[in-house]
This record gives C-alpha cells, sequence and structure tokens, in this order.
C-alpha cells in the first residue's frame, strides 16, 4: 500500500509547493508534473490492487478495492489532462489581466488540494472521514469559483458554499445516525465508522435507524451530486468559475460525490433487505435527469448548457444505481467513466471557443469549425459522443441502462427514452449554430492544445467499441460488490 | 415525567441544557440586531461545550473532555470573535434588520421542533444512552439553523445559521454516540475554521461587489430572467 501513502502526500506537497511558486510562469508546468506523478502512483496503485484483490492499510483506515480504484485512476487521469489544458489557459488569462499574481498561486494551490481532497475521498474506509474529505472538497473549490471576482462570480461561489455547507450537513447528520447504529448493535466490534466492518455487520445494525440515516446522506451527498431539487448551485458555480475548474467539477466531484451515496446505499440495503434505498435514488435520478433535460433548452450560457447535461447525466447514474441489478449498475460504474472523460473534454473544448470568441453566450459564438476546425470539430464530437450517438461508450452505457429498466420496470422505459431524446434536441439545437453558423466579426483563432480532448473522446470511442480486459473485470468485479452478482 | 426524577443528577443536567440550547435557537431567530445574534451563538456554544464536559464526566470518557475544549475555543471565543471584529469593521454594529413575520417564523420554528421529535421516534426508542432526548433536540437545533438561514438576509446572519447547524450536528454526535472517533472529530473542526475564514474574505468580496452585505441583492444568477 505504499503507492497509496504516495499517491496521497504528491498533491498534498503539490499544495505545499504552488502556494509559494503558483504566480511563476513555470507554475503551470510544474502543475503538470505533479499530476503526473499522481497519475503514476495510481497507476502503480492500480497494478497492486488488480494483482493482489482489496487490500487496507493498517488499522483499515483506508481501503481500495475494484469499485475505488478505477475511479482512483480516472481521478488521476482528468487531473492530469486538465491540468495539460489549464497550463497555456491560465497563463492567456493572466495574459489578458483577468488574475493577479496571487490568485494564480491560490488556483495552482487549490488545484493540488482539491484533487488531494478527492483521493481522501476515494480511498478513506472511514464514512466519517469521507465526510470530511467531501467538505474539504467544497472548501478547496469555492474561492476558485470566485477567482475572477465580477459580481457574478461572487454570487455563484457564496451560492455554492451556502447550498453545499448547509447540504452536506446533513450528510454528516446521516453519519452520526450511522454510527449510532453502529453502537446499539450490543458487540462491540461493530462500534466503527468503517465502512468495511459496518458492511460485514450491516445485518445486524436497525434497520429503521439506517433508512433514516439514508434519507439524510442522500439529501445531503445528493445535493453535492447535484440532483434535482437540490441542484441550483451546480450550473452557476460551472459557469463562473474558471474553466478548468468546471472541468474538474464535472468530470471529479459530481462522481465522488455519487460515490459515497453508492457506498451509504450498499450498508442500508444490507440493513433493511428492502429496496427502499434503491426506489429513493431512482426517483431522485428520474426527476433530475428529465427536469435538467427540459433545462437544456432555454440556457443562453454554453457553461451553463453543459452543467444542465450533467445533471442530466448524474441522474441517468442515479437512477442506475437505484435499479440496483447487477446489469444496472455495471451500467452506472460504465457511465460514471464515459461520463466524465467526455464532459471534461468537451469544457476544455469550451473554455477555448469561449476564448476564442471571447464570450460566454451561445448567440455571440457562431461558426467555430471555420474559425478554428480542430475547436469545432472537438465540441462536435465531444457533443454527439455525449448526447449518446454510437459508437461512443455513452451509447453503450445508456443502452445498457435501459435494457436493464426494460427487465426490471419495462413501465419506465418510455420516460427515459423521452429524456434523452429531449436532451439530445436541446443539445443540438444549440451547438448546431455555433459550430456551422456564419462566422461574426474579430472572431481569431487562439493557441490551443487540443490533445486531451484527442485522448478523452479516443477513450470513449475505445470503450464503446470494445471495453478494455482490467477496466471490464473491475467493473465485474465491483457489481459483484455492490449488486451482489456478477451481469450476464 | 415521574421517569425524569429518577434519573441520576447529571443526566437531568444534560437534559436542562438540551433545553436551554433549544431555547437558545429560539433566541436567535428572534434577534434583531447582528451583534446580539453573535452573542446569543456563542452562548449556545459555551452551552453544548457544558453538556460536552458533562457527557464525558458520567460517560468517563476522557476524549468527550478535547471536544468540549474544542468546542469552547473553536465556537464559544473563536468564531463570534471574528464575527463581531468582521461586524465592527464592516461597520455593522448599529445596524437593526427588520424581521419579516416574527410570529409566524417562531411559530414556523416550534412546528420544526415538533417535527424533529416526531423524526427520531424510532430512535429514541432504541436509545440505551440517558441523553435520547437530545438526538431529538440537536435535530431541531439543525432544522432552526437552517430556518434562520432562510428568514434573514445580512450574509452574517448566514453564517450564523450555518455554525448554528454544525452545533446541531455536534450535540447529535455527543448525545447519540459519544463523540464520534477521533480523526473525525478533529477533521471536522479543521473544516469548520477553515468555513469561518473563507466566510470571512466572502465579506469583503460581497461588500466590494454590491456595496452591502445584504444577500438578496445577489440575484444576478437564475433562470428566470433568461
Amino acid at each position: 500500500m505504499i503507492a497509496l501513502y504516495v499517491l496521497i502526500c504528491i498533491p498534498l506537497a503539490g499544495m505545499v509547493l504552488q502556494a509559494r511558486l503558483g504566480d511563476s510562469r513555470a507554475a503551470g508546468s510544474w502543475n503538470v508534473r505533479i499530476n503526473a506523478l499522481s497519475f503514476v502512483a495510481a497507476l502503480w496503485l492500480a497494478i497492486e490492487i488488480s494483482n493482489q484483490g482489496p487490500t487496507s492499510t493498517h488499522g483499515g483506515e483506508f481501503r481500495v478495492d475494484a469499485f475505488n480504484v478505477y475511479l482512483v485512476l480516472l481521478t488521476a487521469f482528468i487531473g492530469l489532462t486538465t491540468s495539460i489544458f489549464s497550463a497555456p489557459y491560465m497563463e492567456n488569462e493572466r495574459v489578458h489581466g483577468r488574475v493577479t499574481a496571487k490568485r494564480l498561486r491560490l488556483y495552482h494551490s487549490m488545484y493540488q488540494g482539491f484533487m488531494l481532497a478527492m483521493y481522501l475521498v476515494l480511498t478513506t474506509n472511514n464514512m466519517g472521514f469521507l465526510w470530511v474529505a467531501m467538505e474539504g472538497a467544497t472548501l478547496a473549490t469555492v474561492l476558485l469559483v470566485s477567482l475572477y471576482r465580477t459580481p457574478e462570480s461572487i454570487e455563484a461561489a457564496w451560492k455554492y458554499f451556502i447550498l453545499c455547507g448547509v447540504g452536506i450537513a446533513q450528510a454528516l447528520f446521516g453519519t452520526v445516525l450511522l454510527y449510532f447504529a453502529a453502537g446499539q448493535t450490543g458487540d462491540p466490534a461493530t462500534a466503527s465508522l468503517q465502512w468495511s466492518v459496518l458492511f460485514a455487520h450491516a445485518h445486524a445494525l436497525n434497520p429503521q435507524v439506517m433508512s433514516l440515516a439514508f434519507v439524510f446522506l442522500l439529501v445531503g451527498y445528493g445535493t453535492k451530486i447535484g440532483l434535482v431539487p437540490l441542484h441550483n448551485w451546480l450550473p452557476d458555480a460551472h459557469s463562473e468559475g474558471p474553466t478548468p475548474m468546471s472541468a474538474i467539477l464535472s468530470g471529479l466531484l459530481l462522481n465522488d460525490a455519487l460515490y459515497a451515496v453508492v457506498r451509504c446505499k450498499m450498508l442500508v440495503d444490507g440493513s433493511t433487505g428492502t429496496q427502499m434505498a434503491g426506489y429513493l435514488m431512482m426517483g431522485f435520478g428520474l426527476l433530475s435527469f428529465l427536469v435538467a433535460a427540459l433545462f437544456l433548452h432555454r440556457q443562453k450560457d454554453i457553461k451553463r448548457l453543459y452543467s444542465y447535461s450533467s445533471i442530466e447525466h448524474m441522474g441517468i447514474m442515479t437512477f442506475a444505481f437505484g435499479l440496483g441489478g447487477p446489469l444496472a449498475t455495471f451500467a452506472a460504474l460504465m457511465h460514471m467513466t464515459v461520463h466524465s472523460l467526455t464532459k471534461s473534454a468537451i469544457f476544455v473544448t469550451v473554455g477555448h471557443a469561449a476564448q476564442v470568441a471571447k464570450t460566454q453566450q451561445l448567440e455571440h459564438i457562431r461558426g467555430l469549425i471555420k474559425t478554428q476546425p480542430a475547436i469545432g470539430w472537438g465540441l462536435l464530437i465531444g457533443t454527439m459522443a455525449i448526447a449518446g450517438f454510437p459508437p461512443f461508450g455513452v451509447f453503450t452505457s445508456e443502452f445498457l441502462v435501459l435494457t436493464a429498466t426494460m427487465q426490471q420496470y419495462p413501465w419506465l422505459t418510455p420516460l427515459l427514452l423521452l429524456g434523452i431524446v429531449i436532451a439530445f434536441s436541446g443539445l443540438f439545437h444549440h451547438i448546431q449554430p455555433v459550430v456551422y453558423g456564419a462566422v461574426p466579426d474579430g472572431q481569431m483563432p487562439v493557441e490551443a492544445n487540443l490533445w486531451p480532448v484527442a485522448a478523452h473522446l479516443l477513450l470513449v470511442l475505445w470503450m464503446g467499441l470494445a471495453i478494455p480486459g482490467v477496466l471490464s473485470h473491475w467493473f465485474e468485479q465491483a457489481t459483484q460488490t455492490i449488486a451482489g452478482s456478477l451481469p450476464l | 415525567m415521574n421517569d425524569l426524577i429518577h434519573h441520576p443528577l447529571e443526566e437531568q443536567a444534560i437534559l436542562f441544557i438540551a433545553a436551554l440550547v433549544i431555547f437558545s435557537s429560539f433566541l436567535m431567530l428572534a434577534q434583531k440586531r447582528l451583534a446580539s445574534l453573535v452573542n446569543v451563538f456563542a452562548w449556545q456554544g459555551l452551552l453544548l461545550a457544558l453538556a460536552t464536559a458533562l457527557s464525558a464526566h458520567t460517560q468517563q470518557s476522557p476524549h468527550l473532555y478535547f471536544s468540549a475544549g474544542l468546542n469552547l475555543t473553536l465556537k464559544a471565543m473563536l468564531i463570534p470573535w471574528m464575527l463581531s471584529r468582521l461586524i465592527v469593521k464592516l461597520d455593522m454594529h448599529r445596524e437593526i434588520e427588520i424581521l419579516l413575520y416574527p410570529s409566524i417564523t417562531l411559530t414556523a420554528a416550534a412546528s420544526l421542533v415538533l417535527f424533529s421529535y416526531y423524526v427520531v421516534l424510532p430512535i429514541e426508542h432504541l436509545s440505551t444512552l440517558a441523553t435520547r432526548n437530545a438526538i431529538a433536540v440537536s435535530l431541531g437545533v439543525i432544522l432552526l439553523g437552517m430556518l434562520l438561514m432562510v428568514t434573514r438576509r445580512q450574509a452574517i446572519a448566514h453564517v450564523v445559521g450555518f455554525m448554528a447547524i454544525e452545533n446541531g450536528l455536534f450535540f447529535a454526535a455527543v448525545s447519540a454516540t459519544s463523540g464520534m472517533p477521533m480523526v473525525v472529530e478533529m477533521g471536522i473542526a479543521f473544516d469548520v475554521l477553515v468555513a469561518a475564514i473563507i466566510f470571512g474574505v466572502f465579506f469583503f468580496h460581497i461588500s466590494s461587489s454590491i456595496d452591502s452585505l445584504d444577500v438578496d441583492r445577489l440575484n444576478r444568477l437564475s433562470e428566470n430572467e433568461s
């Protein structure tokens, strides 16, 4: 497990280092290097886990199994590619005088702080510490949302802070109830907040208390996932912050909050033996999916548009985890991966597009494919992937979700199909003129590094054609732990 | 009620403090001046520390003494001190906020407390700890903290509401489970401290961007106008 300690120490050291050097010209490339090191450590950890199976540290404070190892790898990968995009992007912002030296230090330091919080959320075995790390992620990002200090960005950051803070307080109450249930079993061995201990003794936990705890945990972490009606902060925070932040918030934070909910659901299911937790998640998921799909139509800001698309996809995943069968769980795990990859690629492209057009207003961004073909094509292909076109991975996972729904709750299938169509039309209605329309005056190409986008989209394409062996093995193992049996 | 007198003195004392804690939440809802709001908040922190120290005494758990001390320094001294300094700095210590519908707010608060008793019914039957009423009270404190945030317009009042929610959570942890594991408690305290500092930074950002701390004027981002 040395790899795990290395993985946690690297961003910690990076945070301190960047707090001092974050305003130098080399800070961006240092950010890339630190993230590259983290990625190597994550690979090392992944190799260790695939050889040894689930491993815990001494004392059991950290635990890595098939469910979180692929998320760690995904987090490190997206952290790395986004930092590659971030370096020239922030340099451009600095040249245009939108950020001062002090704020650049804050930005680079908190980038690492956020990555640290994400790794801790994923690898910790302690449900209490998971909460602490999740709140830490909010604290690390809240000042980045208001980095530009415009009235809008300050408003967005305030909303983000208050809503997520209050929301996640509910999750802490749920965690207290969890600990309470663990202390009531009469067996001193279970009086612990460690997930593995609680999971092993889930049947002994009081079902009434656990159901109550789950309601609080779902509302709390659900605020972070952006589930409707707790989603209000998400489009604002994503649209007003610097674009690299939008990419990692959308690609990583939402996933990790969902990860926390699924861990809690596993405990509650073991205790109650009913579908209660699943029904709640299905309800919230479906509502988020449909509402966000409708809201896509009335957006005027390109980053808000894709934020609503994130809510929509988190809704699908929550719904699929709620369905709970092996097929649906497998699909949800895969959807987490492909959505993160595609969405962060889109945000990177959108960031460049906004710099090309010097605005985020959809009606003023036109004809990207003529001004700068790489960005235009990137945006078009990314949008096709996220809307669920074959042969991309999003199509595969959505298809699997639909199949699972047809098996378990056939009468919900029309709603899902309807939502997918509404979302598709919403996205293309806005993006078609952005890509093909007549070029407005003064729109100039910018220096852009698009290979992170290409890498992400190729991976998504690969996962749509054939899931790599290692990954499908992890997905199957994780499905086995979450749903109790293998898919197919 | 007959039951109550058979409890040892310490437990009665903790129940009494629990009553005072929820009373202080009601007081906060009724405060018109920010400075006195912060004062009441500090008193609530002090009461919580007292309750924690008492349960540390009854349950013979030394680590609860530590959390009592942590709570005392953080919630009863450091954060109220930071907030009142900010109030003076931003020249708001004379400002009086007009409370909209105070009677409706307090009635709503009372119903929320009743509601939290109803929600925790299954737990109360279960609990083997003496302080089972306290769980309902702590949920009540959390909900009243949210109500405070909903009814106020000043950013500082929102922060006090936020911190009062944290107080409720802390009280729940102490009364339901005799304290969370040490590492978790330290982490939560750290998060609260950082949050308080970030709030302080925010006040200056907000007041420089809209010339006041009235968060109702933060209304540029909404779905309706577009």
